[in-house]
Formats: structure tokens, sequence, C-alpha cells
């Protein structure tokens, strides 16, 4: 197993007859943000609570700071924090002392004040948790993570069910702990938050770790291939596309054709001319790097959010 | 105990801005003791010292509805799931409802106190030291088996269910609203199996000082035995995962935090003295509150 301060080695995990986990391996380094891409019911989150101790694999070992999260107890509770996707807090507890109350639990502690500070709650510092928007109660998992200053930090769809401004904000609250080589483990199913904020992205989908690198990487391996999404007139069958020059891939996206070139001039070249043949037209076209998304359509042949 | 407390602080706060909480904690009780002292003691201060002991047992055994009842709802929005995360454990969690439980019956039980000696002129306070001592472990005890059944039920509407059943049991067979003494025979021995049973005329004794210190050592013990089980099986079965479920064996393990009240309810079935003290504090009663008294 790779040196980490997340190690994750064959991690096997069954509910009943569903294989949430078969087989993951990888390892965190510290002061990475690492991220789990992945669509819904991939394994992201079975993964990161057995990293947090709260579920027991069937098979393999998981490390964090050197530290069975089952068998740790209270010293690996110390040293960890943690957003879980779906938690709550009680209804008529306020902002401010949710704060004092989980700082009272650690040794090592972050002053609550600076945490409200931080995280923008001070004007809701009185206010009951169920009086806070969607993003403020996020922005309170956050600062809550936080209230003992750990060194490794699970966020579990952090942005998850936020509207595009919130989630920027905390887009911006992640890089700034990564300023602080906080070492980050990250689940999401969108593109752009594993794109923006991640160091290495591991991309899962049905419990197996299909693809591991820097973004950059990842899409590198797509063959240094150009995406052109094109939108037309009348339906194509993509097996015609296929044969036009430069064309390693094609795929019906939503209602578009997309085809992945390794000589984008020539492709398009020929596109039109193969329209004009067939006398379709052409309505729209884009022309962009591979993103993260056409990376898990190479690899799966289907969507994130499918 | 430094988690245990820091959690009791916030129990507390949450039960004061509940108002659901505020009126069966206190108006509930309140209603009750004048229910009892205007209408079945007709405002007689000898016959309200005698039904002052089931309205304090009434306040106190209430807490066990209210502790299940939170505590699934915890679980069941997800709330201990983060508290999991943090270094605090099942006994801290357990510990916390007991003590904020007890802190929030105390003010009831001196207002009620207060309140038949100073409106219903109840002639006296009694063993003050036995009541503190049956109050202490009454509201430790009842609070334990509110979290017993919390730890064996898996959804809000089952733990209804079983705190309905357990609750009639206590409300009519104990004492607690109708004296035992006019129950049919075989309800007077079902009683003696009940923890309630010994809230009800331990507090009773220690208010009429008719009770001895050893039945009140005696009556403590048991409660506190019920506690200290009751209290152990729930952390064993105690689940923060709002999915995780209770196999249908563990909820045997309930049986267990009887045991105590199994076997004084044998003996004390075997002996008797129980019942006659039960039958004497009764006549007592209805001495004072006329020949023509109904409870």
């Amino acid at each position: 197993m790779a040196e980490g301060v997340i190690q994750v080695e064959n991690l096997v995990k069954s509910y009943g007859s569903v294989e949430a986990l078969r087989g993951v391996s990888f390892a965190v380094a510290e002061g990475e943000v690492f991220g789990l891409l992945g669509p819904n019911g991939a394994g992201k989150t079975t993964t990161v609570e057995i990293l947090e101790g709260l579920r027991n694999p069937d098979r393999g070992q998981v490390r964090v700071c050197g530290m069975d999260p089952q068998k740790a107890g209270d010293d690996f509770k110390q040293r960890v924090g943690a957003v879980l996707q779906s938690t709550s807090l009680p209804d008529k507890l306020r902002v401010e002392e949710a704060l004092t109350l989980f700082s009272h639990f650690y040794r090592r502690r972050r002053d609550p004040a600076e945490l409200l500070r931080r995280f923008q709650l001070e004007e809701k510092r009185h206010a009951f948790y169920s009086e806070l928007s969607g993003g403020q109660k996020q922005r309170l998992a956050l600062a809550l993570a936080l209230a003992n200053d750990p060194s490794v930090l699970f966020l579990d769809e952090p942005t998850a069910g936020l509207d595009p401004q919130v989630r920027r904000e905390i887009y911006t609250i992640i890089e700034e702990l990564k300023k602080e080589k906080k070492t980050l483990l990250l689940t999401t199913h969108y593109i752009e938050e594993a794109e923006r904020l991640c160091d290495r992205v591991a991309i899962i989908d049905s419990g197996r770790l299909i693809a591991l690198g820097t973004p950059h990487e990842l899409k590198q391996r797509s063959g240094s291939t150009t995406r052109i999404q094109v939108r037309l007139a009348h339906a194509e069958e993509d097996g015609a596309l296929r044969q036009l020059e430069g064309v390693t891939d094609c795929r019906e996206l939503d209602g578009s054709m997309v085809m992945h070139s390794t000589r984008p001039p020539q492709t398009i070249v020929a596109l039109v001319k193969h329209l004009e043949a067939q006398g379709n037209e052409l309505q729209s076209l884009e022309i962009a790097s591979p993103s993260l998304e056409d990376v898990f359509i190479e690899l799966t042949g289907r969507r994130l959010r499918d | 105990m430094k988690h245990t407390w820091t959690l009791s602080k916030m129990r507390l706060r949450l039960a004061m801005r509940n108002r659901t909480f505020l009126f069966f904690s206190l108006v509930m009780p309140l209603f009750f003791l004048f229910l009892y002292a205007v209408v079945f003691a007709r405002g007689k201060p000898e016959a309200v010292a005698y039904l002052l002991g089931p309205v304090l047992a009434l306040t106190v055994m209430g807490s066990f509805w209210g502790l299940s009842m939170q505590l699934v709802t915890f679980r069941e929005q997800g709330i201990l799931r983060r508290f999991q995360l943090t270094p605090v454990g099942p006994g801290a969690m357990l510990g916390s409802s007991i003590v904020a439980n007890y802190f929030l019956s105390i003010p009831t039980v001196v207002i009620e106190f207060l309140i038949c000696r100073w409106v219903f002129h109840m002639a006296t306070w009694g063993n003050l030291w036995q009541v503190f001592c049956m109050v202490s472990i009454g509201a430790a005890t009842f609070s334990a088996f509110g979290l017993i059944v919390a730890s064996v039920t898996n959804n809000m509407q089952e733990t209804q269910v079983i705190n309905n059943v357990i609750w009639f049991a206590f409300l009519f067979f104990s004492g607690a609203t109708l004296p035992l003494m006019v129950m049919p025979a075989w309800i007077q021995r079902f009683a003696l199996f009940l923890p309630a049973t010994y809230l009800v005329t331990g507090l009773q004794g220690s208010i009429m000082r008719t009770a001895t210190t050893r039945d009140i050592a005696g009556d403590v013990f048991v409660l506190a035995a019920g506690m200290v089980f009751a209290f152990e099986i729930s952390r064993q079965l105690f689940r923060w995962e709002p999915e995780a479920k209770v196999p249908g064996r563990a909820k045997v393990w309930v049986a267990v935090a009887m045991v105590p009240f199994l076997l004084l309810g044998v003996w004390e079935n075997f002996r008797g003295q129980s019942l006659n003290k039960i039958r004497r504090d009764f006549q007592t009663f209805e001495r004072q509150a006329g020949p023509d008294s109904q409870h």
C-alpha cells in the first residue's frame, strides 16, 4: 500500500445482495484534496463512512493518520472532521450553541467566535437551526467539522442540493482549507467541483474504482482528443459520424451528437461535407477540451447523472 | 463525565424551548395534582397527603415517555449520527438523558409539594429525606426505562405503541390512579411485579411517615437495580444510525431489566407485607377523606 494520510486497500462492502464496494484501493497524501467522483449509488458514501468509522468494511483495510477508524476510538475522532451527506441538529439549538457544544467535545479546539466569522454566520449566531437556509446549514456543518481543527476532513457531497451561488461559496471555503494544507477527501457528482477543487480524482462506478489521477491526467487519458458537440436538423446515425476523419468516438447525448476527435479542423470540414451530402443542417457546434464527464462517459458509456 | 454534563446542559436547554415538553412535564402534573386534591381528597389536608405520593410518582414516571420519544426522534432525524463522529459515546448520550430529566423533574416536584402545603394546607412535609431518595431514584429509573424502549424500537410508531402499553400498566395497576385496594385481588398481586408500584407506595409511605428507613431502602435498592440493568442494556443496544435496526431477539434483553422486579414480585407475593402496608395507608386515607370517599 502506498504511503498516505488516508490509505484504502481492497475495500469490499455489501448490503444484503447489493455489492456497494468491490475492491476499492487508493491513498491520499498529506495536504492533498482528493475527490471521489461518481454517480449516485457508486459507493462514494460507503467508502467515506468506512473511513469515518461509521461503518465496518466486509473486507479490506483502511488507515487514517495511521489509525484504524473502527478501533482507534477517541484518538481518531480527535483528529478528523466530517460533513455527512445526511445529518441534522436539534431544531431548537442555536448556531452559536452548536459550535460551543461541539468544540467542548475535543481537546484541541477552534474558537467558536472565529468559526462564526469565517463561515459568515455571525448574524445568525442566535438563530435556531430550524431557521437556517440550506446554504447556512451547510456552512454550519462545515464549521462544526472544523471545531476540533482536524488534520483530515471528510466532506460527503458538501454542495449537493445547493443553488449555484451557495455552491460557489462552499468552493471558496474548501479552497481556503486547501491553502491551510488540510487533507481533504470529498465526494461529489459535480464535474465542476472535482475539476476546480481536487488535486487528484478517483472515478468510482458500481463499487469499482475505474480511473485515478489528476483532473488533467484523466482528461489526457481521453487520448488528447477534442470534444465536438453538434446539434443537427435531422437525426444522424452515429455510425456515419464515427467514419469522419479524426473521429475516435461518437455518442448521442441529450439530442446532440458528441464526437471526440484527434484532428478537429479536418473533422469539422468532413462533417460539413457529410451534412451537405445528406441534405442535413448544422444547428449548433461547440468545441471544447474533454471534461471529466467525457472521461466518465468513455469509461462507462453512461453520464454521471444517469 | 465531562461529555455527559455538556450534553445534559444542551438537553436541558432544548427541553425548556419545547412547549409540548413543558406542557406535559409541568402543566399536566399540576392538573393531576388539582384533580386529585380537589376531587378525590375533597381538599382535606390529610387525604391530600395520601394522594400526593401518586401525584409525585406520575410526575417522576412521566419522564419515561418523553425520553424514549426524543431519542427515537434524534435517531430518525439523523441527529445522533452527527454525534457519532465526535468523541461522545453511547453512555454519555444516554446518561445525559437521565441527568437532564432529573433536573427537569425536580422543580415540578417542589412546586407540587409547595402547593399541597400552602394551598391545600397539608399538615406534614413527610420524611423529606426519604421523599428525596424516592424521587431521585424514581426519576433515574423511569428515565432508564424510557431509554430501553428507545433502544429496542425501530421507529416512532413502534415506540408509541410500546410506550402506551407500558404507561397503561404503570398508570392503572400501580396505585398511581386507582388505589390498589379497590382493585381485584389478582391485580393487587400483579402490581407487586411493577416498578411503578414501589415508587407509588414508597412516596406515599415517605409523605405519610408510615414507611421505615428499611422499607424505603428496599424500594430504592430494587429501583436502582432496575435502573442499572436498563441503562446497561440500552447502552449495549444503542444505535446511532436511523437505518440500523435492532434484531428481534435483542428485544428479549428488555426482560432482563425487569428481573429485579420479577424477583421482588415473587418475594412480596409470598411474604404479603407490601400489600398489608398498602392496605393500612389506604384505610388511613378512607378515614381521613370521609366514609364515602372514592379515589
